[in-house]
């Protein structure tokens, strides 16, 4: 199977309105990720886009809707649409979310969570499976944000994350802002997370920011909101894992409140100094 | 037994529903606010697809007015596919239905063209017929032939001034009384990467319906004569190939040249 081949530089989610900044001004720029469910059209200024990019740069393939975590059986006719893109494209990685976001023909447009249990576990991991033979690659599968807690739960999201990768040979992606957004709502340690996080199974990164709220007890609780700059605490835990995984491919992804490309890039800059400081230090 | 997953998604589009058995939180085992972010993703982000694909609609109803007949819309008609482009394309008939929006009799018109304008821009890419590729061709067997319409054509008529309104409250836009009101025929079509809209001339969607359901040029002229006595073959044909909607001249034995 073909494994993540994205360099260990820092990379954005493409907005189609930074095509010419990006393009003229890409500063450290060594991929762009971008939502595969918006490369599904028969043709136009998407795809020509994309395929310019991806001349240009190292190309990761982001699907946010193939439901990975749902109890039916998965899409097969979705499944067949990313085959076809992966396929047209040649992506240095694809990677898909631990969500569910399709019941009963309905797509509800958002990253719902799920309970981990042994069964819920033994659903992912089929489903992983049958998503690595189809596309005949390996899957980066993301770490969620979530909000609520489920009463039947019986095993840690990093116990969980890592019994899938054993189970299926998947990757992981690491979410280092939902870490942060999760481990505030549940009143858990993000260092504690991270630590027992499988980090030798991490093909990327992600950053964002987050939005901030409050429970129904006034206790904090913060929103996955990506639409602001990533957060003083989310930079310091990245710092955490780059210095003991050394450099990883590092997304910065700003999608709501879309930013100039200058501000951007400014947050890509951001992360590439991390990744260059513990690059210089690994290998001296 | 209705699943857990089942009791979950009918929660999240129903703000009356009871928090699904399970959902707890360290704080509070009735985290009604926590579940509230879920419910708001889902029903702002599709809201917020419809904004995006529906500009001019909102700008004629207002902004407040458009969120809350989408919200009511998403609620009663969440997406069918995972693919966010295709979200919307029955919002027209919805809009025609919707009570409230019933003094706006042209206001479905507007979502139907705006609904053909990202259908077009996602169109498979075609390269157009130029002038030249009809040049050698005599008049007498014109007539006979097909032509095949460029992907992301689309027709759209209408009783109201479609076309007119829509210009007047799309981006760049200035929304003004319009003296002659009538009925406007639109063209949607890509040019290049973008999308173009046009007013068809008399008799022109008729033309170019006829033959987008594989009729002859001559028997699309018949028809469109027969709708209209100001139907004009030549400008037709002359606008048919400047708009570049000529993907392919398939002579009378369906065989391409």
């Amino acid at each position: 199977m073909t494994k993540s081949l994205l360099p260990a530089k820092t990379g954005v989610g493409f907005k189609p309105e930074h095509f010419d900044g990006l393009t003229a001004d890409p500063g450290p720029i060594g991929f762009v990720e971008v939502h595969a469910e918006n490369y599904m059209g028969d043709g136009g200024l998407p795809h020509a886009q994309l395929t310019d990019l991806h001349q240009r740069f190292a190309l990761s393939v982001h699907g946010v809707a193939l439901s990975i975590g749902a109890e039916g059986p998965l899409n097969r006719a979705h499944l067949a649409r990313l085959r076809r893109l992966c396929d047209r494209y040649q992506p240095e990685s694809f990677s898909e979310h631990l969500a569910w976001s399709s019941h009963g023909g309905a797509y509800l447009n958002d990253l719902l969570p799920l309970p981990y249990t042994a069964a819920t576990r033994a659903r992912i991991c089929d489903h992983i499976a049958e998503v690595q033979d189809t596309l005949g690659r390996r899957v980066l599968l993301e770490n969620p944000a979530t909000y609520i807690a489920f009463a039947e739960s019986t095993i840690a999201e990093t116990d969980f994350l890592a019994e899938v990768v054993r189970r299926t040979g998947c990757g992981l992606l690491l979410d280092v802002n939902n870490v942060f957004v999760s481990s505030t709502n549940h009143g858990t340690s993000a260092p504690d997370y991270l630590a027992a996080f499988p980090l030798e199974h991490v093909g990327e990164i992600h950053l964002a920011g987050h939005a901030e709220s409050v429970d129904d007890t006034g206790a904090p609780l913060l929103i996955d909101a990506h639409g602001s700059a990533v957060a003083d605490p989310v930079w310091a835990l990245f710092e955490q894992v780059i210095a003991r995984a050394g450099p990883l491919p590092t997304l910065i992804e700003w999608d709501n409140d879309v930013p100039t490309w200058p501000v951007l890039r400014s947050e890509a800059v951001a992360a590439a100094a991390v990744l260059d400081h513990h690059s210089a230090r690994h290998a001296a | 037994m209705v699943s857990d997953q089942a009791i979950f998604a009918q929660a999240l589009l129903d703000p009356d529903h009871p928090l699904p058995p399970g959902v707890t939180s360290h704080t509070h085992d009735a985290p009604a606010k926590r579940f509230a972010v879920y419910r708001n993703n889902v029903v702002v982000s599709l809201v917020d697809a419809l904004a995006a694909r529906f500009p001019a609609t909102q700008r004629i109803v207002g902004e407040e007015f458009f969120r809350a007949m989408a919200g009511v819309f998403a609620r009663a008609h969440p997406p069918r596919s995972p693919l966010m482009m295709q979200y919307g394309d029955d919002l027209p008939d919805f809009i025609a239905g919707f009570a409230p929006a019933a003094e706006l009799p042209y206001l479905a018109d507007v979502a139907r063209l705006e609904a053909a304008r990202t259908r077009t821009f996602h169109a498979a890419d075609a390269v157009p017929l130029r002038a030249e590729d009809f040049a050698a061709i005599s008049p007498e067997s014109l007539v006979a032939l097909r032509v095949k319409l460029c992907p992301g054509t689309a027709i759209l008529r209408s009783a109201h001034p479609v076309v007119t309104i829509w210009a007047m409250n799309a981006d760049g836009g200035e929304p003004g009384p319009i003296e002659d009101w009538v009925a406007e025929d639109a063209l949607v079509s890509r040019d290049g990467f973008e999308v173009a809209v046009r007013r068809l001339p008399p008799g022109g969607a008729a033309f170019l319906l006829k033959l987008s359901n594989g009729a002859t040029l001559g028997e699309a002229a018949t028809a469109a004569m027969k709708e209209t006595a100001a139907f004009d073959l030549t400008a037709n044909l002359a606008g048919l190939i400047g708009a570049g909607l000529a993907a392919e001249i398939i002579d009378g034995k369906g065989t391409s040249s």
